[in-house]
């Protein structure tokens, strides 16, 4: 197992490397010292003279329900759509592998929701799911006030989520089926052969070996709606009705850009980013040791 | 890079013979943000070209920044990487961060290096005492300004017998639960947004919403509107709202209250009076509706009602000439000509007496369309500003308003009872100003 390339001329390595270097320095270790310094003093607006405060950001946010609410929110919402997503990408993609019938028109189409800008997909979900006047008014006609996620915080998580799974099942969907194609199929047919059905072959062969994609795709997936969750809740519920949907990515947006606060924005960021990096660091550790890889 | 393009196509062109206007050349440009959007959005850029054709010295480039919110937050960002505009409009709220950022080129400065002919005393006294600093001077040329009307269906009034809007906000929820009675779903459409039931309803009543007179003398004010009659004008709302004579319309349920008044389904909204052309443009057919002042709760006595908008902030930081280029702008537009037209397209008020006069002097307000937009001026200047009507000068206004919301959110839902929601937006209200008191330690608001 241990065989290493090894490199004589560390000077031409280092050159290199160093353009690669250079822009992850750039694009990330800098902005991310620049808020760890925000986030210990505090910056106003304009820029200016910042005065180091220590710790006293860091323990109001802990000391603030608003914030335990915005972390509660973003796990449910988080576990919510990464199953959907992950579920739902998993069954077109186990569908489109048996090849039924215009299976090569749906293949094309499933990955087009992925293509579409997140607050494209905020305008359209907004529009069917409005009360008032969109598609789904017409339960609210059966039981009036059935839905309405401008007064039911359930309501509206239920539609940023489903926003949300929407786009990221187009990415899974992909990863998915290029997994399912590069199962042998003799094994498939094998167990047909021996009369198992269907659902016995994924439950049995397919999906144990999709493993490895599902663990990669369960990481991405909850990294995602930690970060990327933004521009679906803008546009949808504007982190309402009452907090209900204020996730500590949209929460970080509206205290930094809206409030102005950009220290406390800064502070958050960093617990989001340790969050991240905790979850990820605890997925790799218990998660990955019941993933074989082939 | 394309900068580089189009100057090497510019040069090659010239050089080539080719026929460019020479006083394209000459013109003197300079930028400025605005935050309209919407039909609003269009007709700034129409103000600006007409700023472009009437003269050949100066060229104005605007750009749109979809938000007022949004014209603040990319003016700050733009002037810390130092690619800031010459000339932004700032609305109402965002003044004070303004004031404070010592980024700002002032107005009387300016006026004053560019001989500009500015009649400080011609601007409405409500309009002027809101933005001005503690030593009376006004720092930003006010632009776009309204305040707030009760916008009512006449014909929805009409099923009760009326013909009159309510003038007290008691015969106003009369009216509404006599309406339903007669077969109107909706009285009264409502939204979150604070500007109407507290900025304005606690200006017209002369109720303080924070102390050291709303914040003006000094940035260690506390909020107080949780103890004011504001809070029972709220748990009035909610009373509205779970009779069902009264409708929570956002663009979340599908349509705006703005929608909703003017498709003819709810019967009253609280509005700017900048949306008198818009309801006039986008009623439905037949629609017959009127404007009035805000209702006001009758054991009250009426106040003047505060003025919204905007006001542009000239920006530190740029060339003598681009400065030049702005003044020459707010001047063309404080002509009393541009303020009519401006006025007219959009329903904002004028800001200055002398625009107001030659206005009604060439019977303006005669005429049907713009019907009750008098009433807007009349609001405004009912009584001269007191210490509380005069305005609100809270730092991080914006966030407030968002937090207000967010519990009104949680009021309105049935999550909170009315008075916690309030008390727990004034809790949250204060922390917003201690930390805004401390980013801004050792500074005075000016």
């Amino acid at each position: 197992m241990d065989r290493r390339a090894t490199f004589d001329n560390l000077w031409l390595a280092g050159a290199l490397v160093a353009p690669q270097i250079l822009l992850v320095i750039v694009f990330f270790y800098w902005p991310t010292m620049q808020a760890l310094y925000w986030a210990f003093s505090t910056q106003p607006p304009f820029g200016g003279t910042n005065q180091w405060v220590g710790w006293q950001n860091f323990q109001q946010i802990f000391a603030d329900a608003v914030y335990w609410n915005s972390v509660r929110v973003s796990i449910i919402f988080a576990a919510l759509s990464t199953a959907l997503s992950i579920g739902m990408a998993l069954l077109l993609a186990l569908m489109i592998d048996r090849q039924l019938a215009g299976h090569k028109a749906y293949r094309f189409v499933y990955f087009w929701p992925y293509a579409i800008a997140a607050p494209a997909v905020g305008l359209a979900f907004r529009f069917i799911f409005a009360p008032d006047a969109g598609f789904v008014s017409a339960i609210n006609q059966l039981a009036p006030n059935l839905w309405n996620p401008a007064l039911k915080g359930w309501d509206a998580m239920i539609l940023i989520v489903i926003a949300n799974s929407w786009k990221m099942m187009a990415y899974n969907f992909i990863f998915f089926l290029a997994a399912l194609q590069s199962i042998p199929r003799g094994l498939i047919e094998a167990a047909a052969m021996d009369g198992s059905g269907v659902l016995r072959r994924a439950r049995d062969i397919q999906i144990p070996l999709l493993a490895p994609t599902l663990f990669f795709l369960l990481v991405i997936n909850i990294t995602e709606s930690f970060v990327d969750s933004f521009g679906i809740i803008d546009i949808t519920t504007g982190g309402g009705p009452a907090r209900a949907t204020d996730l500590m990515v949209f929460k970080i947006y509206s205290d930094g850009f809206k409030g102005l606060d950009y220290s406390m924005a800064a502070a958050q960021s960093i617990v989001l980013m340790l969050l991240v990096i905790g979850l990820t660091f605890v997925q790799f550790r218990y998660v990955e040791k019941r993933v074989h890889y082939a | 890079m394309s900068k580089r393009i189009l100057a090497a196509a510019a040069l090659a062109a010239t050089s080539l013979g080719l026929a460019v206007p020479a006083q394209a050349q000459q013109r003197i440009q300079f930028e400025f943000w605005y935050g309209l959007t919407g039909r609003l959005g269009e007709i700034m850029e129409e103000h600006c070209k007409r700023f472009n054709d009437s003269q050949t010295k100066y060229e104005a480039k605007c750009v749109g920044q979809g938000g007022y919110d949004k014209a603040e937050q990319n003016t700050i960002a733009a002037f810390r990487s130092k690619q800031h505009p010459t000339l932004v409009q700032i609305y109402d709220a965002g003044t004070v961060n303004f004031m404070l950022s010592g980024a700002t080129y002032n107005a009387p400065d300016l006026a004053r290096d560019f001989n500009m002919k500015i009649d400080w005393s011609g601007y409405f006294a409500g309009i002027s005492n809101y933005y001005a600093t503690s030593k009376g001077q006004m720092w930003s040329f006010p632009y776009n300004s309204s305040t707030a009307l009760l916008y009512w269906n006449k014909d929805a009034w009409a099923k009760i017998g009326k013909t009159k809007a309510p003038e007290t906000i008691e015969e106003w929820w009369d009216d509404v639960r006599a309406m339903k009675k007669a077969g109107v779903e909706c009285g009264f459409a409502f939204d979150y947004d604070t500007w109407m039931p507290l900025e304005q309803f606690s200006a017209i009543h002369n109720l303080p919403i924070a102390t050291k007179n709303n914040g003006y003398d000094g940035l260690d004010a506390e909020v107080m509107f949780n103890k004011t009659k504001f809070a029972d004008y709220m748990k009035d709302w909610k009373k509205l709202l779970d009779e069902g004579v009264a409708r929570i319309q956002t663009a979340q349920t599908g349509k705006t209250i703005l929608q909703a008044f003017t498709d003819g389904s709810c019967a009253s909204m609280l509005s700017s009076v900048a949306n008198h052309g818009v309801v006039g443009s986008t009623a439905k057919p037949g629609l017959n509706w009127g404007v009035a002042k805000l209702p006001i709760y009758k054991d009250f006595k009426r106040h003047n009602s505060l003025v919204g908008g905007a006001s542009l902030w000239i920006l530190q930081g740029k060339s003598k000439p681009e400065y030049e280029a702005a003044a020459a702008y707010i001047q063309f537009l404080l002509q009393p000509k541009e303020e009519q037209w401006f006025a007219d397209v959009t329903g904002y008020i004028p800001v200055t007496q002398a625009g107001y006069k030659a206005m009604v002097d060439a019977g303006f307000y005669a005429d049907p369309k713009r019907q009750g937009r008098e009433i807007a001026i009349e609001s405004l200047t009912f009584t001269p500003p007191t210490a509380v009507s005069r305005g609100i000068r809270l730092g991080n206004f914006t966030q407030i308003r968002a937090e207000i919301r967010s519990e009104l959110e949680a009021a309105f839902t049935g999550k909170k009872d009315v008075q916690t929601a309030l008390d727990d937006a004034a809790a949250r209200s204060n922390q917003i100003l201690r930390r805004f008191e401390q980013t801004f330690k050792g500074k005075q608001l000016p």
